[in-house]
This record gives structure tokens, C-alpha cells and sequence, in this order.
């Protein structure tokens, strides 16, 4: 089917100038050592990769490749301070260091945004607005936990597990680093966190930060490192817990392989979220809210609304308006506070997107892509909504992961249940409907761990978030995700 | 769908009609007007935006205590905001009570701007329709261009929305070729799905304008009560292909808020809206804020208040 | 030689909707230290000024409720800052009140300021410990959720001048409450160097409103007020705790008796002043 490409609608004499934040805010180094019993090793000790802008395709900062035997020091590490310190420290003083940690990141905030944005490729109104508030929040969220244990439910005094290996997606790098290491250290236990390769730097700002709020040496550790680092990490023994975010396809291998070890286990893998729109779905923001489900962090969300199911009474409104707001979206440089969507995180990340949605025209979906003139360096794609999409096709089955949204219809609440739980994953969803006794029924009955009703992409540390089936299992955020580290 | 405003024939139809609106959901609109705000406008498009703001200003004074050398001093200002640089634009019009129209329309003679003047009992519109109805034929008499008219809110928060309808109707006629602004007093309305309703009234009956406040009630014009109008508006003319314009009143003083309102137009109706004949601050003191801060983006320091007329 | 130095001396006055006002009575008494020595005139409250403190609560509350629990969270985690920054002043008052050596004084801040901290990692955690889904037999959705009884008045501890105070006002206030306290009588600077703290805390006004003066002359206007929701008693003496809680119950107030602080924090001065709001919504299509 054809490609429509719509004419750029002319946002008129208030063109707004770029207002680009200041990448030198960042202070980065040209290169890094890891992060082992508190201290930065001396980067020329290490094989050392490039971690790169994927906004211009320019390196950033050379980090190190984490060997085996630089895992094993960690684990080591992180051992030691359990058994020396962390596990000898009170709820109510540990609580305090997690308190210094949020309010240190709150302190440093300007920094970690841009940091986050030339690393990540996500606009800078995100990491200032969304990524770097929450993490402050969540550990703020947990460090009040450290010493109320009792009360979490889990029974009288429960215990800490022991070492967590700790393995993180390059999407949202600090957010995730703040969604493991809170809960963890909260609880008593002692980390090893590995970031995703192409997305280091925050975590090693953070580093930074761990210093200076005086976190006893080796109760965190970081080990930067691509997929053999991390390969290291959950097979080796001296761990006693696996949190693992990613893919669904490595989910599956990490699992596979501690199935014969007593090691404990969480995953947060992928997701094909549906977003359910009702004919009486409050309009307006109905479309902000499929646009933010899809668009938000260029799509590279695992609980991203990618497939939209509109009831058939409304499709046509709806695709009308979605196309022209889409049409709105300003693509360009992630540190200009004006842009809403940024760059692709990598190459190889971008190829994948590219062979998905040159799938779904071969397979008879239509496509709106913006008009947007895309920068020449770096790594876009511009935002794409594919209608006329069936239920067996690939882009309505597999994760695309990236800002490209496929729309099919339904015709009664039944059949939005059935087609939104007709997928392997069940990580989350959306319910769009001013009738409060229908959004009920629909998320009573759907196969997700996460729910929006009229809303999408909301997070809070209060609040659990994880998959069911293929999404993974475990919960992060509220008094549930105290549970993936305690022993109980 | 048909390029005609529709004619509403019965309250039975104008409240189908209405029903047939999307509901708005609170959270929602105000955390896409929030989104807006965030929004960073610099270097010269803010030199841009500042004069627009100006040249979309309904320079107001609506006090019990106005006489005609108030009325005279505002004038002047609209007319030439800053006496010492005559590029800057002259405000949209002057608004003031009925009494002082003809006052006013002298005072400003041959200048581009207009006379508005509030009416039909404003602010609060409570009497008779006969009385609100001689109080724009006086007006309209003394020459005013345009005429701001309050809604009958008791009327509408009755039910009784096929009166509020005829109401308008009526003083638009009244009107003759004096453009009409129908303000709608979203403070008094107080939910979002109030104000679209309200819009789509005021709309259907024929307003050239819609107008959010009358500036004498606690609540004032907001962000997400704008986006609402404002989404109104885009939805009529695209349903009917008339073009209602927008003003904000109330509460707006700083350059920041004006331009927080600009982005707003800009990315809810779009480009088309940024003119004075479709958009409108109804504001006092925020003249001279933009004023102060055209000067600054100027000098490249930040200026006082004293540089610029009081009144 | 120099001459010695005259230092400027501070004047305690009351905390009133965020503001520091002397007693609309004009009265002061005189506070010694446990020693006997002269320490301060502190304002010595009267009935008015409880009325005006009362007012400025219940003015205050629908906001301090309205906030989100992040929000009083970080608040009262700032308070725990200030009052950490400004410890040795603390210290220096519960030593002379309390008549304790400087270390025991230094120790009983640490508590005080950790019990602080205690508090301010609570806040988003109540509805999650005391609220809940219930499983309802029917297509409804039923759900509970912890809300705040609304103004609640505070007869202080008269011997524990710091970490009973900390328990007795912070814990309400975390719930989403707003207090008026009256400070332990012959030890009440601690409590007003806190209350100066919490307006360097971004408190609001009227979340905290401290009354110094007469613990058995102003109990009464507090028990019978009428717009007074929860009353903690725990400073008045044993002879009229009956009296008073008699008095309460003409408004059915939520009564807490207790006293001292605990050594382990509990939840009961948590739950004293919450109350349960329970929700059913249906299930359909």
C-alpha cells in the first residue's frame, strides 16, 4: 500500500528559534574505569569501547569493557561490604544515605538531564521533566522504607537477600539505575549494576554522586560492559539475585540460565501495549494520550502504547486527528527544549524499526509517516502511524520499540479485551472511556500488569509496574517491589 | 460535513447537539497545557511574539470610578504605547462601560484603534433582557466597533440553555455591524465540559468572539480553560467553516503568560489565529510588561517599571 | 581591653499561621532552666490566641491534604535538615530545660532528628499499609483509602521537650493533619526553635501553629472547640485527663492518650488521626 506523506502543516509566524540547553553542563570525561569498592579504577587498566551521541553519531566518552575477572572483583566487592557494613547498618541509617543519594541527583539534576540526553538521544524536556525527577523520587520513595520493613507486609524483621547483580536497559539509563539500586539497598542488600552498553555515563555520574553522599565503599558497584559483562555477572556465583530489564529474548536466556542455581530472579522484559479507545473517550486528550503512549522517549518504551484499538465508530475521527497531530511532533536535536522527539538510540536499533515498518507496508498497512525533515548525522526516524493493521500482522505481534504506532479496530468491549490479551506479552495497556463502570470491566479482564485509564506513560514510585507472561514477572515500585529483595 | 453554521431551531436540538461534544477530561487538558508552557521561545521570535501580544491587547478599564480623563490617558497609550519609538504597535482596541464609548471613539479618531465596550449588564448580566438589550442599542448608538456581552450563567447552570441561546442571538442583532464577543465567565462555569458547551452555544448563535471572563470574578482566564475554547473553535470551523476568534481576559500580566498563550493558539488552531482579528488579550497592566520587556531583549538588561507610563 | 560583648537576646513568641506573634493577651511567664536559672519570658497563650491558631489549621488543611505525599514528604525531610544544621541550639535547650548533661542532650537531638526523618519517609506509605482493595462479594470495585481526621490539637508532654513533641505533632501532620500544639510548659523553647525551623522548611502556614503558656489553663478551649477534629492529651496531667476527654466528647473527637515517646516508633500515633474512606464503584460494560 502506498506511503502518505502529509504536508507539513505550517505552524505560522511563531517558529519557535532553538533553545538548546548547553551540552558543556555535562563535564564528561574522555574516559572512564569502573566503578569497584568505591573508587574509580584507572580507565588505561581496561579494553575501552566509545559510547557515542546518537544524535550526531559523534563519541561522547571511551568507557570501560568489564572482563570477568573485573565482575568477579565486584561481586567480591559488594560481598565484603554486605558481610563488613551494609548488613551491619540500621534501617534508619541506611535510609539516611538513600535520602542524601535524591537529594544530591536533585542537586545535580541540570547535569544528569544533559548527560541523559547527548547519551541517550531522548529530548532534553524529558530527562529535565520526567527522567531525572523520578529517579531523585524513587529514591526517596525507598529510602523511607529502610527502616519500616516491618510494616511492608511481609511479615515481622525480613531480610535482605544478600548480592544483587543488577542488568539495565539503555531507555531510560539513570531512571532504571534508580529503579534497582533503591529498592535493593533500602532492603539491605549490596549491588553490582551493569548499564547498557550504549548508555553508561549516567550511571557513572551517579558513581560521582554515591561518593559524595558517602555510600560505604562496595555497596554499590558499577561494572560498564557490554553483553558478555553482563553474561559474567549472572552466571557468576557469589550472586544471590538477578534483576534483569530488557529484552524478552535475552529475559529468556538469563532465565534459562540460573534455572539450575538457587539465585533469585526478576525480569522486566517487552511489551506490545494496547491502548483502547471508546467511542466516548474525551477527545482531545484521548489523542495527546495515544500520541504520548507511542511517541514518548521515541518509543523506545517496553510499556509503550504501540498497537491502538479504536472502537470502528470513531476510527476515522480519530485517524484523522492523530495523523494531523502526528504531523505536529517537532523531530530534531534532544537538546533543544523546544524538541518532542528525539533521536534512535543506535544503528542497530534503527535498522530493526526500519525492517518492521517496511514489513507492515509489504503486508498491507498503511502508512502516515511526518513529514519532518530528519537531521543527515545521527540516527532518525520519523513518527509513523500504520492503519488498516490486522491482528496477525508482524507489526501488530512483535515489538517494534521504536515511534511507530499500529492501529486496528473493534466493535464491542469483548472484542477490545480479546484483541488487547491476544498477545504473549502483558505488560501494559491503556483504556480510554468516560464511562467509569466500562474502564473497570475492561481492566478487570485485561492481561496486564499495568493499567491507564484515560491517561498512559505514568509513573510513580508509589506505584508497582511489571509484566505478566512474556513482559516477565516481578514488580518494581511500591511496597511490592521491596519483595524481589527481601528473603521472604 | 456542510460549510454553514447550522440553524438551531429548538432547545431539544441545541441540547442534542451539545451531547454529540466529547467530554474533556481535567487531568488531561491540563497536562497538555502544562506540556505547552514548557515550551522555550527566545531571541526573535520572542521579539515577535511581544509585538503580536501588543498588537492583540483590548486595553481595559472597567471601574465604577472611571471618568473621562481616565479614559483619555488609556487612549493615548493605546494608541502609542511607548512615546519614544513609534514602531511599536498600537494595541487592538480600548475596552470600557457603554457611557464612556463615545468619549473614547473621540479620544482615538482616526487612530487604527477600535472601541470595545462591555454590555447586557455586565459583569454579572443579571436583568431583564429588554434592559440588557437597550444597554447595547446605547452602545452600539455611541459608536462602539465591538461589543463584549456576558452569557446569562444562572440561566445556563439552570438548564435553560435554549435561553441563553436566544439571548445571544438577540444581541447580535442588536449589534448591526458591530463585531460581537460573548463572554462566557468560565470561572462561574467551572468544569471544562461546561466551557465547550458554553463555546459551542455562544458559537451556534453567532458570536464573532468568544471571551473567557469578565475579570471581576476570582477565576479568570487559564491555560487549559483556553486550550478548551480554543478547541472549540478549531472544531466549529472545521464542521462549518466560520472563524470565531478567541480572547483570554483576566489575570494576565506578565509577557510570559502572553506567550504562554500564543503557543497555545499556535499549536491548538495554528497560525491562521495569530492575528488581532482572531485572537485577543482583554488586559491592563500586561501592556506594559511587554513593553518592558521589548526594551530588554533590546538593550540586553533588565529595565524598571518607570520607564513607561502608569496609565 | 575590650570591653565584654552584649549579646542580642531573642524574645520567644508564639507560631500562628506561619507567622511569629507575641499573645494577643500581651502576657509573658517567666521559663527557667531545670537548674533554676533564668531562661526566657515566653509568651504565655491565651484563649484567643488558641481560636486564632485553630482557625489558621483548619484553613490550612484542605491545601496540606491537597499536596501530594511526595510533597509533605520532602517537607518534612527539610525539616529534618534544618533542624540537623541547627542542632547544637537544639541541644543546648534540651540541656537546660531537661537538666541533662550536653551528650545525653546531643543524643536525645539525634532521635529527635531521626524520628524526623522516620516520619518524613512515611507519608507516601500510609495508604499502602492502612488502605487497600477489598474484595467486595459483587461486580464493584471497592477500595479504602486513609484520610486525615483534619485539625488536631496537641497538649505536649511536659518532661520530654523534644522527641515527645516530634512524635506527638509530626505524626498527624504526616498524615495529612494540621496541628496546634501546646508546648510542655516549664520546657517549651525546644519546641519553639522547631517551630522557627519549620518556617525555613517550607511549611505552610498554619500546618504547625505552636502556643506556649498554661498547659491546665488552655486544655479546656481545646477539648470543647468545636472545629478541633482529634486531641492528643498526653501533657495534661492525670487528675483532669477524664475531664478533658469528657469535654471532647460533647464534638466526638478522636481522643489519644499516651505519654512519653516511644523508644520504638509504633503506629499508633499514625492511626489515631486517620480516618477510612471506603469507595464502591461498579463493574459493567
Amino acid at each position: 500500500m502506498t506511503e502518505h506523506h502529509l504536508a507539513n502543516s505550517h505552524l505560522g509566524f511563531l517558529e519557535y528559534d532553538p533553545a538548546p540547553e548547553s551540552a558543556s553542563v555535562a563535564r564528561l570525561r574522555p574516559s572512564y574505569g569502573l566503578f569497584i569498592g568505591g573508587e574509580f579504577t584507572d580507565p588505561a587498566a581496561h579494553d575501552q569501547f566509545a559510547t557515542v551521541n546518537p544524535a550526531t553519531g559523534s563519541p561522547l566518552a571511551t568507557v570501560a569493557q568489564g572482563s570477568a575477572g573485573d565482575v568477579d572483583r565486584a561481586v567480591a566487592s559488594a560481598r565484603h561490604a554486605y558481610d563488613t557494613v551494609w548488613s551491619k547498618t540500621s534501617g534508619a541509617e541506611r535510609a539516611k544515605y538513600l535520602f542524601r543519594i535524591a537529594r544530591i541527583i536533585q542537586e545535580r539534576a541540570r547535569e544528569l538531564a544533559v548527560v541523559e540526553t547527548l547519551d541517550n538521544g531522548k529530548p532534553i524536556r524529558e530527562s529535565r521533566d520526567i527522567d531525572i525527577p523520578l529517579a531523585a523520587a524513587y529514591f526517596f520513595y525507598y529510602a523511607g522504607w529502610a527502616d519500616k520493613l516491618d510494616h511492608a507486609g511481609f511479615g515481622p524483621d525480613p531480610q535482605p537477600i544478600g548480592v544483587a547483580g543488577q542488568i539495565i536497559p539503555w531507555n531510560f539509563p539513570l531512571l532504571m539505575a534508580a529503579w534497582k539500586l533503591a529498592p535493593a539497598l533500602a532492603a539491605g542488600n549490596t549491588c553490582v549494576l551493569k548499564p547498557a552498553e550504549t548508555t553508561p555515563l549516567s550511571a557513572l555520574v551517579l558513581a560521582e554522586i554515591l561518593q559524595q553522599a558517602e555510600l560505604p565503599a562496595g555497596v554499590v558497584n558499577i561494572v560498564t560492559g557490554d553483553g558478555a559483562t553482563g553474561a559474567a555477572l549472572v552466571e557468576h556465583p557469589g550472586v544471590d539475585k538477578i534483576a534483569f530489564t530488557g529484552s524478552t529474548e535475552v529475559g529468556r536466556l538469563i532465565q534459562q540460565r540460573v534455572a539450575a542455581s538457587p539465585k533469585r530472579l526478576t525480569l522486566e522484559l517487552g511489551g506490545k501495549g494496547a491502548n483502547i479507545v471508546f467511542e466516548d473517550a474525551p477527545i482531545d486528550e484521548m489523542i495527546e494520550g495515544i500520541i504520548d503512549g507511542i511517541f514518548f522517549n521515541q518509543g523506545h518504551v517496553c510499556c509503550a502504547g504501540s498497537r491502538l484499538l479504536v472502537q470502528e465508530s470513531v476510527a476515522d475521527e480519530v485517524l484523522r486527528r492523530l495523523v494531523r497531530r502526528v504531523e505536529q511532533l517537532r523531530v530534531g536535536d534532544p537538546l533543544d527544549k523546544n524538541t518532542d522527539v528525539g533521536a534512535i538510540n543506535s544503528a542497530a536499533q534503527l535498522a530493526k524499526i526500519e525492517e518492521l515498518s517496511a514489513f507492515g507496508e509489504r503486508e498491507g498497512a498503511t502508512r502516515y509517516s511526518s513529514s519532518c525533515v530528519l537531521p543527515t548525522e545521527g540516527y532518525w526516524f520519523a513518527p509513523t502511524v500504520f492503519a488498516n493493521v490486522a491482528q496477525s500482522h508482524r507489526i501488530a505481534r512483535e515489538e517494534i520499540f521504536g515511534p511507530v504506532l499500529s492501529m486496528l479496530t473493534f466493535r464491542t468491549p469483548d472484542e477490545a479485551v480479546a484483541k488487547a490479551n491476544n498477545t504473549k506479552y502483558g505488560l501494559a495497556c491503556g483504556v480510554w472511556s468516560e464511562k467509569g463502570s466500562r474502564t473497570l470491566w475492561v481492566a478487570q479482564r485485561l492481561r496486564a500488569g499495568v493499567i491507564w485509564a484515560n491517561t498512559y506513560n505514568r509513573f510513580d514510585p508509589t506505584s508497582p509496574f511489571g509484566g505478566m507472561r512474556e513482559s516477565g514477572f516481578g514488580r518494581e515500585g511500591g511496597r511490592h517491589g521491596l519483595e524481589a529483595y527481601l528473603n521472604v | 460535513m456542510g460549510a454553514t453554521v447550522p440553524t438551531i431551531e429548538s432547545e431539544m436540538q441545541l441540547r442534542t447537539m451539545l451531547a454529540s461534544l466529547s467530554g474533556v477530561d481535567a487531568v488531561g487538558v491540563e497536562g497538555r497545557a502544562a506540556k505547552l508552557a514548557t515550551r522555550s521561545v527566545k531571541k526573535v521570535s520572542k521579539t515577535t511574539a511581544i509585538d503580536l501580544a501588543i498588537s492583540m491587547v483590548d486595553l481595559t478599564t472597567l471601574e465604577g470610578a472611571d471618568t473621562p480623563g481616565r479614559v483619555s490617558s488609556l487612549c493615548v497609550k493605546a494608541m502609542r504605547p511607548d512615546p519614544t519609538d513609534a514602531s511599536v504597535p498600537a494595541t487592538a482596541a480600548v475596552c470600557v462601560y457603554p457611557d464612556l464609548v463615545a468619549h473614547a471613539r473621540s479620544a482615538l479618531a482616526g487612530s487604527s484603534v477600535a472601541v470595545a465596550a462591555v454590555s447586557t449588564a455586565f459583569p454579572s448580566g443579571r436583568a431583564s433582557l429588554r434592559v440588557k438589550l437597550l444597554d447595547v442599542e446605547d452602545a452600539v448608538a455611541a459608536g462602539a466597533d465591538e461589543i463584549d456581552m456576558v452569557i446569562d450563567r444562572g440561566a445556563f447552570l439552570a438548564g435553560r440553555i435554549g435561553q441563553v441561546f436566544d439571548e445571544i442571538v438577540a444581541v447580535k442583532r442588536e449589534c448591526g455591524g458591530a463585531h460581537l464577543k460573548v463572554i462566557l465567565e468560565t470561572g462561574e462555569l467551572v468544569t471544562y465540559d461546561n466551557i465547550r458547551r458554553a463555546s459551542w452555544i455562544a458559537m451556534l448563535a453567532g458570536a464573532d468572539f468568544i471571551k473567557t471572563s469578565t475579570g471581576k470574578v476570582p477565576i479568570a482566564a487559564t491555560p487549559p480553560t483556553a486550550l478548551v475554547m480554543l478547541e472549540a473553535v478549531r472544531d466549529f470551523a472545521e464542521t462549518t467553516g466560520h472563524l470565531v476568534g478567541v480572547k483570554v481576559a483576566g489575570g494576565i500580566r506578565t509577557t510570559k503568560d502572553a506567550i504562554r498563550y500564543l503557543v497555545i493558539v499556535n499549536e491548538t488552531v495554528g497560525s491562521r489565529w495569530l492575528t488581532p482579528e482572531l485572537f485577543r488579550f482583554g488586559a491592563s497592566s500586561l501592556l506594559n510588561d511587554l513593553l518592558m520587556q521589548r526594551l530588554k531583549q533590546q538593550r540586553g538588561a533588565y529595565v524598571r517599571a518607570d520607564e513607561f507610563s502608569g496609565d | 581591653m575590650s570591653e565584654p560583648r552584649l549579646d542580642v537576646r531573642k524574645t520567644y513568641k508564639l507560631l500562628i499561621n506561619g507567622a511569629f506573634p507575641r499573645s494577643e493577651s500581651g502576657r509573658s511567664y517567666e521559663v527557667h532552666t531545670a537548674g533554676g536559672d533564668f531562661l526566657a519570658n515566653a509568651a504565655q497563650g491565651s484563649r484567643k490566641d488558641l481560636r486564632d491558631a485553630v482557625s489558621a489549621a483548619r484553613a490550612a488543611q484542605a491545601k496540606w491534604w491537597g499536596a501530594s505525599a511526595y510533597n509533605r514528604g520532602q517537607v518534612i525531610y527539610r525539616l529534618a535538615e534544618m533542624a540537623e544544621s541547627r542542632r547544637d541550639e537544639l541541644a543546648e535547650h534540651v540541656s537546660l530545660c531537661e537538666g541533662v548533661s550536653a551528650k545525653l542532650a546531643q543524643a536525645s537531638v539525634s532521635r529527635a532528628i531521626d524520628r524526623m526523618v522516620w516520619y518524613a519517609g512515611w507519608t507516601d506509605k500510609i495508604a499502602q499499609v492502612f488502605g487497600g482493595t477489598n474484595p467486595v462479594a459483587g461486580p464493584y470495585f471497592n477500595f479504602s483509602i486513609p484520610v486525615p481526621s483534619g485539625v488536631v490539637a496537641v497538649l505536649a508532654d511536659q518532661d520530654s521537650s523534644l522527641e515527645a513533641f516530634v512524635d506527638a505533632v509530626l505524626a498527624p501532620i504526616c498524615v495529612g493533619n494540621t496541628v496546634v500544639v501546646v508546648a510542655s510548659e516549664r520546657r517549651p523553647t525546644p519546641a519553639v526553635l522547631l517551630g522557627e525551623m519549620t518556617a525555613t522548611s517550607d511549611f505552610p502556614a498554619g500546618v504547625l501553629n505552636i502556643v506556649t503558656g498554661f498547659t491546665n489553663e488552655l486544655a479546656g478551649t481545646l477539648a470543647s472547640h468545636e472545629d478541633v477534629d482529634g486531641i492528643d492529651l498526653s501533657g495534661v496531667a492525670v487528675e483532669s485527663a477524664n475531664e478533658l476527654a469528657a469535654s471532647a466528647a460533647g464534638s466526638i473527637k478522636r481522643v489519644l492518650r499516651s505519654s512519653g515517646s516511644s523508644p520504638d516508633p509504633s503506629l499508633r500515633r499514625l492511626r489515631a488521626f486517620v480516618e477510612t474512606s471506603t469507595v464502591w464503584h461498579t463493574i459493567g460494560q
